[in-house]
């Protein structure tokens, strides 16, 4: 277990967001958060890289209480996307150079390129590594930005939707990298997502939120039309297509 | 591309050479400067007055006036153009500068509470003579009051009150035209002369600053330039989002009220000093940007040496286009301020 989390509320003041939320990320998983607009997702990952700071609950990361840590001790043990970057005159090296900012003391060591230049490798960036990033496609951004949160070197990383402005081969392309990233490399990654049909592609583990609290956590068993009609409010049947399994509203 | 590193510190040895080249470019217009003038030196004669090997009249119009004023100009410029360019970045906004958010007009509602209410009666200056000295001290300490005040108050509001980076450059706005306001009714009741010397002292004039002043400046400059080379990886980080920045583990919210306070510190010295000075905040940063990318490692060291060029320029040009009137150093840092404006407006807003 690489992630253990208990108990976590959160509110806005006094809007409650999140209550009593539960988990628990293994080694190696890619873990799917789904739900509603609205339910809590972008919430609570960011409660789990305590950009926000849950009212009570605890959080284990690697049996590490998250709280009794600083900003930059978090930061080299999660690596986190935001759901909006904003590509700004920067080349794709130095972007990706920015995930070692936990890392840096005072100036750049050649272990930090080089491991910019493993991950640009290992995401096939190499050939954008001097350009501007407000010259690539959405596509080339989403990677560069995932780039960035691995060299981070992380534990675990947090993705907020990171398919949403993709097209097919792209939504592919990167969640095929994350996985295996999760896999290669023993770490988690814990994604926020919004297509069902990608999640059972993908994820080998599911968190369906609803009404601010967890309706069902688990493996594929728990991905039934019940459960899905009862978090998204829509009738559903899922099949299997291709021996893949997809869902279909009815 | 199998060698990305390598390839990569090719890249970054660029942008040092361009930075070079401006510190080299500075130096050259900073002999010219010392040379330029009605007192007939010669390129020759600066360098060897410089080094301390003339005597006489030279040395006394060389390190008396001519080397103070290109310190100064210098000083000034690295110091304004660095300001802006950090709050730029801490407030996600490109056209926050010193002038922007009102800290100039604090200043100089400060001056002219000291010129007239606290009867520290005219400003001094190399040029025009009708307006006289009495308290110049009294002066630049009630200007760095005013604008103190203002980043304070901007400052508060966006520690206590919650008020986003965008609504810090809105605050800094409406502050602006109120201090503007306050500094146009205290004029209605004053006398002519006190006036003149309070619209005299908001022209900015880098011929002010005596040595002494010039060592205050170059002090907090320099300790400022410190301060901003250390963050440097942090603002990189704020570039891709406020969010991002926390997840490299950037503490957003003390380093954005650490920062404007130092750069408010530094337009705050400089604006006592020399009075105000627009544009130099908006236009070296954003030259800079075009050239050299946004990457603070770089662009912090390139936007003050480009802000010292332009304030030096700017002064020369302000001393020699219709010798021997010196001009106003402002209304030539506002000529060429104005037109960027535009173009930035022009190529979009928040577009960076």
């Amino acid at each position: 277990m690489i992630l253990s989390v208990d108990g976590v509320e959160f509110s806005y003041g006094s809007r409650p967001v999140l209550k009593d939320i539960k988990l628990e990320v293994n080694r190696g998983e890619f873990f799917s958060i789904l739900g509603n607009n609205g339910a809590g997702k972008s919430t609570l990952l960011k409660c789990l890289n305590r950009i926000l700071k849950p009212q009570t609950g605890t959080i284990l990361i690697e049996k590490e209480d998250l709280f009794a840590l600083s900003r930059r001790e978090v930061a080299r043990r999660l690596g986190y996307v935001a759901q909006r970057y904003e590509s700004t005159r920067l080349t794709v090296f130095d972007a990706v150079l920015l995930g070692r900012i936990p890392h840096i003391k005072w100036s750049t060591t050649a272990k930090d390129l080089e491991i910019v230049r493993n991950v640009l490798g290992i995401l096939g960036l190499e050939e954008f590594s001097l350009r501007y990033l407000d010259e690539l496609s959405g596509g080339e951004l989403q990677k560069v930005v995932i780039a960035r949160a691995l060299a981070q070197e992380p534990r675990v990383l947090l993705l907020d939707e990171p398919t949403s402005n993709l097209d097919l081969k792209n939504q592919f392309e990167v969640l095929k990298t994350v996985k295996s990233a999760a896999r290669e490399q023993n770490i988690a990654a814990v994604v926020v997502m919004h297509d069902l049909n990608l999640a059972l592609r993908f994820a080998d583990k599911f968190l369906l939120l609803k009404n601010r609290t967890v309706f069902a956590c688990g493996g594929m068993e728990i991905m039934t039309p019940e459960n899905i009609a009862g978090v998204y409010g829509v009738p559903v049947a899922v099949e299997r297509l291709a021996n893949i399994p997809v869902v279909v509203p009815l | 591309m199998e060698n990305i590193p390598e390839s990569y510190l090719k890249y970054t040895q660029r942008k040092v050479f361009i930075i070079c080249l401006l510190v080299l470019l500075t130096a050259l217009l900073g002999v010219y400067a010392i040379n330029a003038g009605s007192a007939e030196l010669s390129p020759a004669q600066v360098l060897l007055t410089l080094l301390g090997k003339a005597e006489g009249r030279l040395n006394i119009i060389i390190w008396n006036i001519r080397l103070p004023r290109v310190l100064a100009a210098v000083t000034a410029g690295v110091g304004l153009s660095v300001a802006g360019c950090v709050m730029q970045n801490l407030l996600r906004n490109p056209l926050a500068s010193p002038f922007t958010l009102g800290i100039s007009q604090g200043a100089a509602f400060g001056a002219a509470v000291a010129i007239i209410a606290l009867g520290a009666g005219s400003t001094h200056s190399t040029s025009a003579d009708a307006v006289i000295i009495n308290n110049p001290y009294l002066v630049t300490i009630s200007a760095f009051v005013g604008a103190m005040a203002t980043t304070l108050v901007v400052l508060f509001l966006a520690q206590a009150r919650g008020v986003t980076p965008e609504a810090m450059v809105l605050a800094g706005v409406a502050l602006g035209s109120l201090f503007s306001a306050a500094t146009v009714i205290l004029q209605f009741f004053a006398s002519d002369v006190q006036v003149a010397s309070i619209v005299f002292w908001t022209f900015g004039d880098i011929g002010r600053a005596s040595w002494r002043d010039l060592e205050i400046m170059a002090a907090v400059t320099g300790a400022a330039l410190l301060y901003f080379m250390a963050n440097r990886w942090n603002y990189n980080a704020l570039d891709g989002g406020e969010e991002t920045a926390k997840g490299l583990g950037v503490d957003v919210e003390r380093i954005r009220l650490t920062g404007m306070f130092v750069a408010s510190l530094v337009t705050a010295v400089t604006v006592s000093f020399l009075g105000i000075i627009g544009f130099i905040g908006l236009v070296g940063p954003h030259m800079m940007r075009r050239v050299l990318g946004v990457d603070h490692r770089f662009l912090i060291p390139a936007s003050s040496v480009m802000g010292g060029l332009l304030l030096l320029a700017s002064d020369t040009l302000a001393r020699t286009i219709i010798s021997p009137v010196v001009l106003p150093v402002g209304a030539i840092t506002s000529f060429m301020g104005a037109p960027l404006f535009l173009y930035l407006l022009s190529r979009g807003y928040g577009k960076r």
